[in-house]
């Protein structure tokens, strides 16, 4: 299990980064927590020519408030997002959510913008990116772009991300006053990628609106279900036809089975996911 | 038994307490020096090309490419090893119509599990090995493969040896007393269920581990190894490379975990032999996370018929199983994969006294993974299907599940007896052990705080098992069968110059604390401190000839051996002393170091100082006296076949009946396994035994889709035990000492293995009762929980 043979640089600033990455003639792979790449590269699944770490990369570790948003540097690990006062005050869903990635261990070298990048259909950060309407920015040679999260994750493992661009920072809006959110996953051990979870953001002064519900770990891709939010937006509480409905509507997810879970689980879990974490925000 | 009983109330006497381990600062500190750790001159490193396929046909091997590579040395097929290295079968005569074909290191001609190595490269980094063998070229001609254990005697299934009429390689049948007649009774309840025990496997954390360096000008081969059996290892490797067997030395220093793991022969360590003696230079194999999910053995794989009949008082008048296992295309070198099966056919029901009782074992070649001796072999399935009977015949007569085992059970009064299978049993306490059990739990309270959940919806479950566990195996099990495997074992124990002990022993350490307990004997039947004393164990040049460590049999076979051998030269010694103190030497004892005076207790010489005069000064002593300052004694255990243990254990368990999770609450466990040596060890040994039987019954298990791919060859998806899923485990013990030896140990180290994975299935099902459903199936999924529930 060891790596096939690659290069490797660890540029000390982004514009160094981002002329390595500039590179249509091979394979270039961007290292950042290295908690999914390397087992990758271990089992020669992922083989790069070129290794560019972006470990050295000060500029893109920071967590800042910035014009109303919340603004963080891709290469902030997991475990600062955890400890950061800004986060916990402004980022209730990431609070709720952070000890369920994984283990500390692996939260020490994680990145928010690994992560995001990677988009594993399991993994929690692309959902809650989604719930929270977050901005990735994006940065390459030729420039910036800003991406919506609902439009970043494409599909397994594939994202909007073209040649040459890397993930600089991520962009989220401060949370407003009554705004709740709830996340809820199902995994074997604590830690594991979950069999099934979700991750909801909702305005609860009375009626419900801008509800955003997103599942993760039981398509191809984080999945934001807006007939499932239309259920919510408008009444005071979710009960009755209104839940029914919600069922109804979860169930037509395009669930996609795997080891633990085939779809008939993954369906009857996803419904579940959602009641416990609908039950908590309204509790 | 003859001996010197009192040497357990003595000064010195270190049996009985919790002496800390003296190597756990070394392995904390990292100081640890495992295989991989070996760096030697000249060293060459393994890998190899393993069959992405079930089932193939091996073609044209291509290594060209591979072996132009810069730094590669060598590339092996089976044929280029066939001159040095004769094949192994992996059959015992005892266990009559077993059969095997034989087997080489590397796949000959037809690849048959996916994993299976074919090809081998020696290369100058396992890098550079690794980037060869992605540079191999095999042409495979794929065949269907039989994967399923229950198809595999049909007369469509492919068959995997042309030499062989089917797929069958053992079978054989138990029946005692009048079965038929017994279930026929009018006034018996019959409870019939299945059972599925999924394949999982040992997770060591230190890999399967090879460094062998050849000396062609003494013609002698080391061995570094990680695993439990170095005289096993020697004879095996001696016969099967053409060596005289005291050229091969085996070593064996720290291990990092084996649970019967590192027990058995495996082709890329053959291979890894050979190639160090066809090249004459140093070569390391280590097993990477992959390779060993898809090449070390696999255990369980078992689906059992099981029907249990009870009169109205509960009393059991009939038990009859039929266990069908699958153990991959070849039965394992030396040990056998017919093993789990047979001790699921003597075990199955062992605890209570049955007449009648009928066994049917079939075991089967499939296109997977071997399937061999893994910790507790047999026990929690033989457990998991008496227990798992009883519990469902108490519900189903209204009978409570602690009153049917205390009417079956064996009186405590009733040894030696047999069982219905024919084991013979002396000193257990099965009685003793479930009253223990019930007041440590607080039966009555958990059955009172589970009716008050289930007004919540809260599921709660309470289960419970009686067990025994075979212990201290006598040549009865595997030497009678012809495998070069010792049920003897040996400790020399030698004082030296400066006062001191070495003890130098068969038995193996593989961090469970057998370094720790040899020095807790010998410190205490010699009397000297037990910082004094230095253990030297596995390796084949300076310990006397032994079993190892396995079967739970280091402790009361082992352990027995330092206790005899400390005995006799403490004889010694105090001889030497009574000549130099011109004593009586039956009026001297040893204390603290000291030569003393037997009834007043007052020091006349020091070890250090008889030391020195016999070893330096011998001009002080007469010419006729010779002292021997060493005694080497062996034991093997001769009244019994097996010395069995018993436990009685308790899970606690609540079901989110909407989700499939179970969360174990409480684990409770009273072993007795005799004389206790060192109680903290022993609930360590308990407690990860109990984990790994957590394990085995809600989460691991090697997924194969139907053509024989393993789908979870990682530790993302290969589920163990974490520390987070566990719940406190309460352990107390009896301690009925064996009359066998004059120490009394019994084995400790498979019982939570052997009995936890009973004790969940119980608790599972007796919380999910009141919803009329069960389930038989382990690993306990949250998917087929919610299967069995009808939610998905």
């Amino acid at each position: 299990m060891k790596a096939a043979d690659f290069d490797y640089q660890r540029p000390s600033n982004l514009e160094a980064a981002l002329d390595l990455l500039d590179d249509e003639s091979g394979d270039v792979q961007v290292l950042a927590g290295g908690q999914s790449l390397m087992p990758m590269m271990n089992f020669r699944l992922a083989q790069p020519e070129l290794l560019v770490d972006l470990n050295g990369l000060e500029d893109l570790q920071f967590i800042r408030e910035a014009d109303g948003h919340i603004q963080i540097g891709s290469m902030t690990r997991y475990c600062e997002l955890e400890n950061s006062p800004l986060i916990q005050q402004h980022v209730p869903l990431f609070s709720k959510a952070l000890p369920h990635i994984a283990h500390v261990a692996i939260r020490n070298r994680g990145t928010i913008g690994g992560s995001t990048a990677l988009a594993d259909p399991a993994a929690e950060m692309p959902a809650l990116l989604i719930a929270l309407d977050a901005i990735i920015v994006a940065r390459s040679r030729h420039g910036e772009r800003s991406i919506k999260a609902a439009e970043f994750f494409l599909g397994l493992y594939e994202t909007a991300l073209e040649m040459g661009e890397l993930i600089a920072s991520i962009s989220i809006p401060i949370s407003e006053a009554g705004c709740e959110c709830g996340f809820y996953e199902l995994a074997r051990r604590h830690g594991d990628y979950a069999m099934a979870g979700v991750a909801i953001t909702v305005q609860t002064t009375n009626p419900i609106s801008e509800a955003r519900v997103v599942f993760f770990a039981v398509s191809d891709r984080a999945t934001r279900t807006e007939a499932v939010e239309n259920q919510l937006n408008g009444v005071s509480t979710l009960a009755g036809e209104e839940m029914k409905n919600a069922m109804e509507e979860i169930g037509k997810l395009d669930f996609h089975g795997d080891l633990n879970a085939d779809i008939a689980t993954k369906q009857h879990l996803a419904k579940v996911v959602f009641k416990r974490a609908i039950a908590e925000i309204f509790s | 038994m003859s001996g010197p009983l009192t040497l357990f109330d003595k000064p010195n006497s270190y049996i009985g307490k919790s002496v800390p381990r003296p190597d756990a600062r070394r392995l904390v500190e990292g100081r640890g020096k495992y295989v991989d750790d070996l760096q030697l001159p000249r060293m060459l490193h393994a890998a190899f090309v393993r069959s992405p396929h079930a089932h193939a046909e091996i073609g044209i091997i291509d290594t060209a490419a591979a072996t132009a590579l810069p730094g590669v040395i060598a590339a092996y097929t089976a044929t280029d090893l066939a001159d040095h290295v004769s094949p192994y079968v992996g059959i015992l005569t005892h266990l009559q119509g077993l059969r095997s074909p034989p087997q080489m290191p590397l796949a000959v001609d037809r690849a048959r599990w996916q994993g299976e190595p074919v090809v081998m490269i020696v290369a100058q980094s396992r890098a550079i090995a690794e980037d060869a063998c992605e540079l191999v070229e095999i042409d495979f001609h794929t065949l269907e493969a039989t994967c399923d254990a229950k198809t595999a005697l049909q007369d469509d299934a492919p068959v995997i040896h042309a030499e062989f009429d089917s797929n069958l390689a053992w079978q054989r049948t138990v029946d005692a007393g009048n079965v038929e007649e017994a279930f026929n009774r009018d006034d018996v309840t019959v409870i019939e269920r299945e059972f599925t025990f999924g394949r999982h496997t040992g997770v060591t954390l230190e890999p399967r581990a090879s460094v062998v360096e050849y000396d062609p000008s003494e013609e002698v081969l080391t061995y570094h190894y990680s695993g439990q059996a170095p005289h096993m290892m020697q004879a095996v490797l001696a016969k099967h490379l053409r060596l005289l067997e005291e050229n091969v030395r085996i070593i064996a220093r720290d291990v990092g975990g084996s649970f019967g793991i590192k027990i058995h022969t495996y082709g890329d360590d053959v291979a890894t032999a050979a190639a160090a003696k066809i090249l004459g230079r140093p070569i390391k194999f280590i097993a990477d996370r992959n390779e060993s999910f898809v090449s070390d053995i696999h255990a369980r794989d078992h689906t059992v018929r099981g029907r249990l009949a009870v009169d109205a008082e509960g009393k059991i008048a009939a038990l009859e199983i039929d266990d069908l296992t699958g153990i991959g295309p070849y039965s394992m070198y030396p040990r056998t994969s017919a093993i789990e099966c047979n001790q699921i056919l003597n075990l199955t029901g062992a605890p209570y006294a049955i007449d009648n009782y009928r066994a049917r074992g079939t075991v089967v070649f499939q296109n997977k993974n071997m399937m061999c001796q893994y910790r507790a072999v047999g026990h929690p399935v033989a457990m998991a299907v008496a227990d798992g009977l009883l519990e469902e015949a108490a519900h189903k007569i209204g009978m409570d599940v602690v009153d049917i085992r205390r009417h079956n059970l064996f009186a405590d009064n009733a040894y030696p007896t047999n069982s219905a299978a024919g084991m013979k049993f002396d000193d257990l306490s099965h009685q003793k052990a479930l009253e223990k059990l019930v007041k440590f739990m607080d039966y009555d309270a958990l059955r009172q705080n589970q009716t008050e959940a289930r007004t919540q919806n809260v599921y709660r479950g309470i289960g419970l098992v009686s067990m025994v566990e075979v212990t201290n195996p006598s040549p009865m099990f595997y030497g009678i069968g012809g495998a070069p495997i010792s049920a003897q074992d040996g400790a020399s124990v030698r004082l030296d110059a400066a006062g001191a002990l070495h003890v130098s022993a068969s038995i193996t350490e593989q961090g469970q604390g057998t370094n720790t307990i040899i020095a807790q004997i010998s410190a205490g039947v010699f009397g000297v401190d037990i910082d004094r004393v230095k253990v030297t164990t596995g390796d084949t040049a300076t310990t006397p000839y032994g079993g190892g460590t396995w079967a739970s049999r280091g402790a009361g076979i082992g352990g027995e051996a330092v206790l005899q051998a400390s005995h006799a030269l403490k004889q010694q010694v105090l001889d030497v002393a009574g000549v130099i103190l011109q004593a009586v030497s039956d009026q001297l004892d040893i204390v603290d170091g000291h030569v003393v005076d037997k009834d007043a207790g007052t020091q006349r010489i020091s070890l250090a100082d008889l030391g020195k005069i016999v070893y330096y000064r011998g001009n002080e002593l007469p010419a006729d006296v010779t002292p021997e300052l060493i005694a080497t004694r062996h034991y093997r255990v001769t009244d019994f076949p097996f010395v069995f243990t018993n436990g009685a254990m308790a899970a606690h368990v609540e079901v989110d009946v909407e989700t499939g999770f179970v969360k174990v609450l409480n684990f409770w466990a009273v072993e007795d396994c005799g004389r206790v040596i060192n109680p903290k060890l022993v609930d360590e040994q308990i407690r990860g035994g109990v984990v790994q039987g957590i394990g085995g019954a809600l989460y691991e298990e090697c997924i194969y889709s139907p053509d024989g791919q393993l789908q979870n060859a990682s530790m993302a998806d290969y589920l163990v035990p974490m520390a987070a899923e566990m719940p406190d485990i309460h352990i107390d013990h009896i301690e009925t000492p064996t009359k066998t030896s004059v120490l009394g140990a019994k084995g400790a180290g498979e019982a939570g293995t052997g009995g936890a994975p009973a004790a969940i299935m119980n608790a599972v099902n007796d919380a999910l009762r009141p919803l009329s459903t069960s389930l038989h199936q382990m690993p306990m999924t949250p998917q087929r929980i919610l299967k069995a529930l009808g939610k998905v």
